[in-house]
């Protein structure tokens, strides 16, 4: 989507936090399989979102983006199995809970109130044999013991309103609504319990370029009025960069960066993240050179040692073949002090820790 | 509206175009019924009374198809089907009016509780996929893989001849007078029960196994992982949300096994020597009885008409998708 490069808003220099962690993903890993050799398709991946903050998460397709999402909502389906961390989320009064160790009950009371998903099937995401109002009043119900059915069913037409459907085609069936409408519905329908944490994977995918474009600035719009916060899972890293706050990038099942959207943009410290930026033209500023990222992703079940992306990396070097790099502060001096990056170019202290002749940061790597 | 008149429309057509069809069929076969039934009673009706048979039947006045045709349609909507030459002069009406009841009672009752029992089970089945019950899938498909007659026999061995418990054939006592009383349908209970539970045995696990299937399909689409994101309690998933969608092709099968429930039950009703119409379309055709085989077929052709025209209308009213108005 090449109309998106063009940033709509000011950007958003810095990338100021808006508030505290709401949902902090800890080191949360994923297996796909139950036998003896199970996939691991995420491996101790960690992120954070702030309150009423828009956080991307960006990568190639297979990267573990939506898992991730998956993974941290306890939506997983099988084979897939969390095997590992933390997902706390702290409620508006400050009570701490993780969502990973809730009990059935706890859970059901959790979800939608606390963090609703919008899922990337707009087509498939209503059930279609029942009437749109009555599936958004459903999940009201669900979580309302007092409400009668009709209030709740008046709560669903204010909501479709809100997302710009007339109340009345609440009693329409899903199939009766173009794939835009649906996925005005499931926004509708995920706002309806003004939850804290939305989760968008991938909002936008089957609608054509004008409904993506009227999609977001929905979200801009509602998330203005409304407060929540947005975890924007996708792989189209110049929308990210137009509506995000922060992006994660996310390579092999490992997040390999975080920074604020317009430091992605403009000062990307992994090299991967340099790739996928040049890997679409920008419609304003100074020519650039359009390349692909060579190669393609490592196969999960058989990982390379070291780091995943050394094989496409264009800034590889002996140590990169040894060393795990981990998720840590760049070595660019300067940077926002919550920048992160796993890049061994960056993590001298690991480099020589293992033993290895530590390398210049390259210069496109340390662009100011 | 319009769906309903549309789809009643498209019924009235099939049911004339069987009728009509029934109607020719017999006059493009090659004999003569009156030589038949002279041939069968094998000299005891004396060859001079061959013209009196042929006026009896109709046969003496000479009138084109379109007239026969004609009169066809009128005798049909009076009731009449004419008369049985097995059971000379009974008419056939009278024969499948007695027959009729006995099996779309006994092979109805039991088809409705295997679609209840099979649906509910490979609901619940398919609804916790991979777990011990599982394990029921194979026990259930063995009994619907074995042959229907020899299960049927099995069970009249174990049960009737063995234990004692059932009768092992018939279908009430003989000694009561039938009517509306306790006893007897007490005892139609009791001589049906055999004969229904090999018709469950056999046919339960063909649901089962459909319903799972569709379970697990279901399971997998978006909505319902948007229903359990939405936090709804387990239950409200499973049946608003799995099972209701899991269901639709269940229904359109369950109206074809209704029709068949008519015809297709030659096999139980031989084995169990009881009284219905598969059992007298077997005589029927074993003394080629054309005007009975020909009643017993139109009333199969309009059974399974009527169950179509009712699993049209029950799967509009449960699938959206199919109601077509605008």
């Amino acid at each position: 989507m090449s109309t998106s490069a063009i940033p709509r808003t000011a950007p958003r220099e810095g990338g100021a936090r808006t508030g505290a962690p709401v949902l902090e993903i800890r080191n949360l890993s994923v297996d796909y399989g139950y036998g003896s050799d199970p996939t691991h398709v995420l491996r101790q991946a960690s992120l954070t979102l702030h309150r009423g903050e828009v956080l991307g998460l960006a990568g190639e397709s297979g990267c573990g983006k939506s898992t991730l999402a998956y993974g941290a909502t306890r939506l997983l389906p099988p084979p897939g199995l969390v095997t590992g961390g933390q997902v706390w989320f702290t409620d508006r009064d400050g009570t701490r809970s993780d969502i990973l160790a809730l009990d059935d009950a706890a859970l059901r009371a959790s979800r939608w109130r606390d963090m609703a998903i919008v899922f990337q099937g707009a087509m498939n995401s209503l059930n279609p044999v029942f009437r749109i109002g009555r599936q958004i009043a459903d999940g009201i119900l669900a979580h309302s013991p007092g409400m009668s059915r009709a209030d709740a069913t008046e709560r669903a037409a204010a909501m479709l309103e809100m997302v710009g459907i007339s109340p009345d085609r609440r009693r329409d069936f899903p199939h009766q609504l173009s794939g835009g409408m649906r996925q005005r519905v499931m926004i509708a329908m995920a706002l309806s319990l003004d939850p804290q944490v939305l989760i968008m994977d991938e909002p936008t995918t089957a609608l054509d370029v004008v409904m993506q474009r009227q999609i977001v600035e929905q979200i801009a719009e509602l998330r203005e009025r409304l407060g929540f916060a947005v975890i924007f899972i996708t792989h189209d890293v110049s929308l990210l960069i137009e509506i995000a706050d922060r992006i994660a990038i996310m390579y092999a099942g490992e997040v390999v960066e975080e920074a604020a959207a317009q430091d992605v943009y403009r000062r990307p410290r992994h090299p991967y993240t340099d790739a996928l930026l040049h890997s679409f033209p920008p419609l304003r500023g100074p020519r650039r050179e359009l390349g692909g990222i060579p190669g393609s992703p490592p196969d999960l079940a058989r990982l390379p040692t070291g780091c995943p992306f050394r094989a496409r990396c264009a800034f590889a070097f002996d140590a990169c073949a040894h060393v795990v790099p981990e998720l840590a502060e760049t070595g660019v001096p300067g940077d926002a002090p919550f920048r992160r990056v796993a890049c061994l170019r960056h993590d001298t202290r690991s480099v020589v820790e293992a033993g290895f002749d530590p390398q210049p940061l390259p210069e496109e790597l340390a662009r100011r | 509206m319009k769906f309903l008149t549309r789809r009643l429309a498209f019924y009235v057509v099939t049911a004339w175009a069987a009728v009509t069809i029934n109607f020719l069929i017999p006059r493009m076969m090659p004999g003569d019924p009156v030589t038949a039934l002279m041939g069968r009673m094998q000299g005891r009706i004396d060859s001079s009374a061959e013209n009196s048979i042929r006026v009896l039947f109709g046969l003496d006045q000479d009138t084109n198809v379109w007239q026969q045709y004609v009169e066809y349609w009128r005798l049909l909507f009076q009731g009449d089907l004419g008369l049985s030459f097995t059971f000379f002069p009974t008419p056939v009406a009278d024969i499948v009016r007695q027959s009729l009841p006995w099996t779309v009672g006994l092979v109805g009752i039991a088809t409705i509780i295997a679609f209840v029992l099979g649906t509910g089970l490979g609901m619940a089945i398919g609804w916790r996929r991979g777990t011990w019950a599982d394990a029921l899938l194979p026990i259930t498909t063995f009994f619907s893989a074995v042959p229907y007659f020899w299960l049927g026999l099995i069970a009249i061995t174990v049960f009737s001849v063995t234990l004692g418990w059932f009768p092992s054939s018939g279908s009430y006592d003989r000694g009561l007078i039938p009517g509306w009383s306790w006893e007897f349908v007490g005892s139609v209970i009791y001589y049906g029960f055999l004969p229904a539970l090999t018709v469950v045995l056999a046919s339960v696990a063909g649901w089962i196994l459909g319903m799972r299937n569709m379970m697990v399909t279901v399971s997998s689409e978006d909505y319902v992982t948007v229903a359990h994101a939405k936090g709804l309690p387990g239950r409200k998933v499973m049946f608003g949300y799995a099972a209701r969608n899991a269901i639709l092709p269940q229904i359109s099968s369950f109206a074809l096994s209704l029709g068949f429930i008519v015809g297709g039950t030659l096999i139980m009703e031989m084995v169990f020597s009881y009284q219905g119409i598969g059992y007298t379309l077997y005589q029927a055709v074993s003394t080629q009885d054309y005007p009975l085989m020909q009643g017993c077929f139109l009333v199969i052709t309009l059974s399974v008409l009527a169950a179509n025209i009712v699993a049209d209308f029950v799967y509009a009213a449960l699938d959206p998708r199919t109601r077509q108005e605008a």
